[in-house]
């Protein structure tokens, strides 16, 4: 069953067409990466999947849910990096992380593990996220995503305001994530790095999908003997 | 024809429903001004009761139906149903304000003030009106449709709750033993036939004035929303036309959904 | 659910401990407008001694308005309005998780104006039990209807005005039985304060009710 499947789906933003006839199906296990052009509706098709934009019409369903009907059910099961950080500045790392960890039903420990695994400093643990810098209030964001341990990703520009060694943690993330099972779709402008670690790419414009190519040499869908075998495609 | 092509709210229901009302306001006024007696205590201060009573109960009739409206919204999510509360609060808001000034016009010879605080019925209607403002402030705030009938819908249901409760307050509150019960009551006198049949031929005439208020201001609301539609249908042509252009840049030109 | 009560409210309480909002701005303000009425009325101790009840319950509303904006301009900044609809927390939780952090603010504040008030007006206190009953149930009234509007109004470009116009009107009942109840309870008045604290109770209950039914609603963006 497909994780995403979209056809003709229209959203809205205010009175203007953000989406404007949307068709997509994503099968669990891809590594997808949006392409597009400013304005083209890739932040929108991310949110509409999270369940915080409404299709005003078309046939949206994502994970089972029916978005047309119910967007609430699917937010629980999802993940999002968005721009906005999603944190409490005066909270420090761990107790923002912890917060929405719980939030999601996880616990304090989980919410540890994934401060490691973002290697956030531990001397950056207790201090108050206004206080640091870009790239580490986005490896905090990062933290929390992966301790929801959402079936469906969304990163909107993960790599954006990330040093090297950052940079290398999200690639990393997204393909501990697509052997474990579940789905990734990265919007981005960095096309290189990304197609490394993505199996095909979409392209969008003006609000709808023009382009949708596999990407030579990357695997399945996992769960289907996965073959990363053979250089990886520049 | 299209929203713009419309030149106006009127139509045969309007015209007869608006040619009543001019032959009632003249009945009205002979009535009130002419046939009718004046009081025994008040005098002729008593005709503005003809004007008052009708306003005050057409500006609690609007509200309700404002309320009402927000209900069906939510539950329905039929636009009709929000216009209809706005365009009701928005008529309900000017019958209101007539009430409340009619009021004080009469307050002023019979209570020596133009305000009374123990006067129930005023206090009450003046805490309707700022709840008015407030339903009519909310509605105006730059937002998607969807997000600002929604919000009118929540604030006018709470202020709807909150009428009889601030009308309980006011009533303990202006109950004192030790103040003299504002003589307001509803003709403190007997009312004989002829002004009590004036009091409802006002009722009724009002709320046809409202009836006919309503039908222009949710029709001028509904073209309103006609050709923001209209414009949407442009828009998502508009936005298709720039995406094939931006086609010649992109890799293919298939749109087929995934098939690995 | 009433883990995440404790989760957002927890949140809220935390946030609060470390920027020092409500006792650093809030609490200065309100000893501030009660020192101003003093002014206004011209120091006649009679006076301020008899308003006592009344002055007290308009410095509580103007200062719930400034700490329900607060509440609310930290869900506004950074995406949090999204992060906390893609949280899969019930919005009841979320409505009763704020309020609940609401009321532990007010009640901290009132007991402070309250220190205020007996140095400032020496009012004589008869009925102790009835005032302290009196604000719990007046805030708890204060806190639903201030978190629901708190809401509609976060984010707005003009939620400084929007919240106390649209907030008071509905607090007046709050006003008016909060006031008499403390006027019973402070001998300045002879009414039955207990009545009134009835009809605060029927207030609060319905404003509870109403907010959790109807915060989900305008938490939703679109």
């Amino acid at each position: 069953m497909s994780v995403v499947h979209l056809r003709a789906v229209v959203a809205l933003l205010g009175r203007f067409p953000a989406l404007a006839g949307v068709d997509l199906d994503v099968e669990s296990g891809e590594a997808v990466l949006l392409q597009g052009p400013n304005g083209a509706g890739k932040t929108s098709l991310l949110r509409l999947c999270a369940g915080l934009l409404a299709p005003a019409s078309g046939e949206a369903v994502v994970l089972g849910h029916d978005l047309g009907r119910d967007r609430r059910s699917v937010r629980r099961e999802v993940g999002m990096l968005a721009h906005a950080t999603f944190l409490y500045d005066d909270l420090s790392v761990y107790e923002n992380v912890c917060f929405w960890a719980r939030a999601a039903g996880g616990s304090p420990a989980e919410a540890e593990a994934a401060i490691a695994r973002l290697e956030i400093d531990t001397r950056l643990r207790d201090i108050p996220v206004v206080r640091l810098s870009t790239g580490q209030r986005r490896r905090t964001s990062l933290a929390v995503l992966v301790a929801r341990r959402p079936r469906l990703w969304l990163l909107d520009e993960p790599h954006a305001g990330l040093d090297q060694a950052g940079r290398d943690i999200v690639d990393g993330l997204v393909r501990d994530a697509v052997d474990a099972g579940a789905t990734v779709l990265v919007a981005s402008h960095e096309l290189d790095r990304t197609r490394t670690i993505a199996s095909r790419v979409i392209t969008i414009a003006g609000g709808v999908v023009v382009a949708d190519q596999p990407i030579p040499g990357r695997s399945m869908p996992v769960g289907s003997a996965p073959v990363r075998g053979g250089p990886d495609v520049a | 024809m299209s929203p713009a092509e419309v030149t106006s709210t009127g139509s045969r229901g309007t015209r007869v429903i608006g040619s009543i009302v001019l032959a009632g306001i003249v009945f009205h006024v002979l009535l009130s001004f002419v046939w009718s007696d004046p009081d025994a205590d008040q005098g002729d201060l008593v005709r503005i009761m003809y004007v008052h009573v009708p306003s005050a109960w057409l500006a609690y009739m609007a509200f309700t139906v404002t309320a009402f409206g927000g209900v069906m919204y939510l539950w329905k999510r039929s636009l009709w149903w929000d216009l209809v509360a706005g365009a009701s609060a928005e008529i309900g808001v000017v019958f209101c304000a007539l009430a409340l000034v009619t009021g004080s016009i009469w307050g002023r010879p019979t209570w020596g003030t133009y305000w009374e605080w123990t006067d129930v019925r005023i206090v009450t209607t003046l805490v309707l009106l700022l709840l008015y403002i407030g339903y009519l402030a909310v509605r105006r705030i730059p937002a998607d449709p969807h997000q600002r009938s929604r919000r009118a819908a929540v604030v006018g249901i709470i202020a709807a709750l909150n009428i009889p409760i601030v009308r309980f307050s006011v009533d303990w509150w202006a109950d004192r033993t030790l103040h003299q019960k504002a003589t307001v009551k509803l003709g403190g006198t007997e009312l004989d036939g002829l002004m009590l049949f004036a009091l409802f031929f006002g009722l009724i005439l009002f709320t046809l004035i409202y009836v006919w208020m309503m039908i222009h201001r949710f029709r001028i609301a509904w073209l309103d929303e006609q050709i923001d539609r209209h414009g949407l249908d442009a828009a998502i042509a508009e936005r298709l036309a720039e995406s094939t252009s931006d086609v010649t840049r992109a890799v293919g030109l298939t749109k087929t959904g995934a098939d690995l | 659910m009433w883990h995440d009560v404790r989760l957002i409210a927890g949140k809220d309480l935390r946030i609060e401990w470390r920027s020092q909002v409500a006792t650093g701005q809030v609490a200065p303000f309100a000893i501030l407008v009660l020192v101003l009425f003093g002014f206004a009325l011209d120091a006649d101790t009679v006076a301020l001694r008899t308003f006592t009840g009344g002055l007290y319950w308009v410095t509580v509303l103007f200062s719930a308005v400034l700490a329900i904006q607060r509440s609310f301009a930290l869900e506004s900044a950074d995406g949090n309005r999204d992060a906390l609809r893609l949280s899969g927390i019930e919005p009841a939780a979320i409505f009763f998780g704020k309020a609940t952090a609401l009321v532990v603010q007010l009640v901290l504040l009132e007991v402070l104006l309250g220190a205020g008030v007996a140095v400032l007006y020496s009012p004589s206190v008869e009925d102790f039990p009835l005032l302290v009953a009196t604000a719990g149930v007046a805030t708890i009234g204060v806190a639903a209807a201030g978190t629901l509007y708190g809401v509609l109004a976060a984010g707005l470009r003009v939620r400084e005005t929007i919240l106390p116009i649209l907030l008071l009107p509905v607090l007046a009942p709050v006003l008016i039985g909060a006031t008499r109840a403390f006027d019973d309870a402070l001998g300045t008045v002879a009414v039955n304060g207990w009545n009134w604290l009835a009809l605060l109770g029927l207030t609060a209950v319905v404003y509870v009710a109403f907010g959790a039914l109807a915060f989900g609603v305008l938490l939703e963006d679109s």
